[in-house]
């Protein structure tokens, strides 16, 4: 008769199993976790999306009226201290990462380049059963949150459904607050002229 | 039917061009026809043996209208989507080219695309791609330059403006039929078809789904499509797949970005005795449901590492409804040329001085 032998333990091997269980990682935790981010700001700005897209239609009227006050200054000198008001502003209710072409009115005040896809026209098929980031587990998925947020604004179920652009890189870094100023001055001037 | 989806003299050459269709490919063509298609993906060789791509090609023959050419799905690296279409489209395949956006600027997918067309390409499909951590490579950098919707109108602005997105001429436009993918299975539902209609607006005239696994949520969704009437207005092809098991389903679910396995499935694979077999028959009964909702124009069989069961999957789920996809057909000379090599590689060549020399030997 045959006597089951009991199975040998190396040295090796409960150092393997000792490792396996130290370099055990629950699933789902991310190192922006570690770092203990928290995206409350961010959150509530999407929550009041409706109030902050009335507070962004009454500003960009008045920075429109300033309009001969950026020309008499100069578009250009402007620039500097303008990004750095807008950056600071931004940065703290949106994480505003300064690409230069606002879209927050058509993403329901989420910054879409916030998504690690930097996807700017719509969510990819990636996204979690809870909503998260299928890059980053413990954020809320950006477009998700832009759904949202668009869901409660006055024209955000119509303007999410624009296709957006490429990213024009070079106009990084630069003031997309003035950029639509000035766009929007020249496009009344040619009006004008059109009308005259 | 084959005869009219290919070229029996050259299998590599394309098809006659036809109004109202944007590529002279056989997959359009079948669509249009309104015909069900089927369309599978090649599973790339991770060697530059193109025989590898050939043999992996040749199981799907006769039972598939496209061969989606992967680019390096899963951010895994492994032989380019271009490279693995080029070769296919010297036999005569109908490739899907797959272009991702994370690894490539919009320079060099443009670039590719025309690369592709002159190749003879005729399908694009436009896709956003799996983040770099999913991958072998997590320390890569992702370029994400466009996402699956610009890259869609980039295509589109190139094939019907005849120009780049600097707005430089094109001399020959690339003839291609646009794809892009979609995802019924993951929030926000709400959204979901209006991305679709987004995807059509930028370009999109079929689009392939996720793994669908959870047929009630998929109904939801193709009814909504069907209210907004997008069905009429591209081709929707579902991703279906065998599960080898109730581990790997377990596993694809919590590793696979963007799969959505509903418990039941899972319960069902566990419950029975061969799992395998199970994955097929579950696969198949997918199938014959997927087939039967309105606005549903094809199917898209993703078996990855099972690609030996498209064809029993395929056959056995009837979707194609007795028709038969193109096939090579080998030409009448070949069969002369092909005895004739077997006989000059394996067959001991004769040496007349040789036998004389012997035979003087021997007396």
């Amino acid at each position: 008769m045959q006597v089951e032998k009991p199975p040998i333990i190396t040295q090796a091997i409960r150092v393997r199993r000792a490792r396996e269980k130290s370099e055990y990682q629950p699933h789902g935790v991310s190192v922006e976790s570690r770092r203990g981010r928290r995206y409350t700001i961010r959150l509530w700005s999407v929550r009041h999306s409706r109030l902050l897209e009335w507070f962004y239609d009454k500003f960009s009227r008045i920075f429109l009226t300033l309009h001969p006050f950026w020309k008499a200054v100069g578009y250009n000198r402007a620039e500097a201290p303008v990004t750095f008001v807008e950056r600071r502003v931004k940065g703290l209710m949106f994480d505003c990462r300064m690409c230069g072409q606002c879209i927050l009115s058509s993403t329901g005040m989420s910054c879409p380049m916030n998504c690690p896809k930097q996807l700017r026209n719509g969510p990819c098929g990636g996204v979690r059963a809870n909503g998260n980031c299928e890059v980053e587990p413990d954020m809320p998925c950006v477009w998700v949150q832009a759904w949202n947020g668009a869901t409660n604004m006055r024209h955000g179920e119509d303007n999410i459904m624009d296709v957006q652009k490429p990213v024009d890189q070079s106009t990084r870094e630069t003031s997309a607050w003035l950029r639509v100023t000035a766009n929007a001055a020249a496009g009344r001037d040619a009006a004008r002229k059109a009308a005259q | 039917m084959s005869t009219t989806d290919g070229n029996p003299s050259d299998p590599s050459a394309l098809l006659e061009p036809l109004p109202g269709h944007s590529s002279r490919g056989r997959l359009e063509r079948i669509l249009r026809r309104g015909e069900f298609a089927v369309t599978t993906e090649l599973n790339p060789p991770d060697s530059a043996n193109p025989q590898d791509v050939y043999d992996r090609a040749a199981i799907f023959e006769g039972w598939v209208d496209g061969i989606n050419a992967v680019d390096a799905s899963g951010a895994n690296c492994h032989m380019s989507s271009v490279g693995i279409c080029a070769l296919l489209t010297r036999m005569g395949y109908a490739p899907i080219l797959q272009i991702a956006c994370r690894d490539k600027n919009r320079i060099a997918i443009q670039g590719d695309i025309l690369g592709a067309s002159a190749m003879g390409v005729q399908n694009i499909l436009c896709l956003t791609g799996d983040g770099v951590q999913a991958g072998d490579q997590p320390g890569a950098k992702p370029v994400f330059d466009l996402d699956s919707m610009s890259l869609l109108e980039t295509a589109r602005t190139m094939r019907d403006e005849g120009r780049f997105l600097s707005g430089r001429k094109l001399t020959t436009p690339p003839a291609v039929f646009l794809g892009a993918v979609i995802n019924p299975f993951a929030p926000p539902f709400d959204f979901r078809p209006m991305r679709l209609a987004k995807k059509i607006a930028a370009g999109a005239q079929f689009v392939q789904s996720q793994y669908c696994y959870d047929i009630p949520m998929l109904r939801e969704y193709m009814k909504r499509v069907r209210d907004m009437g997008l069905d009429e207005e591209c081709f929707i092809l579902i991703g279906v797949g065998p599960l080898a098991s109730a581990r790997t389903a377990r596993w694809m679910r919590a590793n696979v970005p963007g799969v959505h396995i509903p418990d039941e499935i899972i319960k069902r694979l566990e419950g029975a005795e061969k799992q395998k077999e199970e994955g097929k028959r579950l696969c198949i009964d997918i199938m014959q449901e997927v087939k039967e909702i309105d606005g549903v124009s094809g199917i898209h069989v993703m078996a990855y590492r099972q690609e030996e069961f498209v064809a029993e999957i395929v056959h056995e789920s009837a979707v194609l409804k007795g028709r038969k996809p193109w096939r090579r057909e080998a030409m009448p000379g070949d069969m002369a040329v092909a005895e004739r090599m077997e006989h000059i590689l394996h067959e001991e060549i004769e040496k007349p001085a040789a036998k004389v020399e012997e035979a003087a030997g021997d007396s």
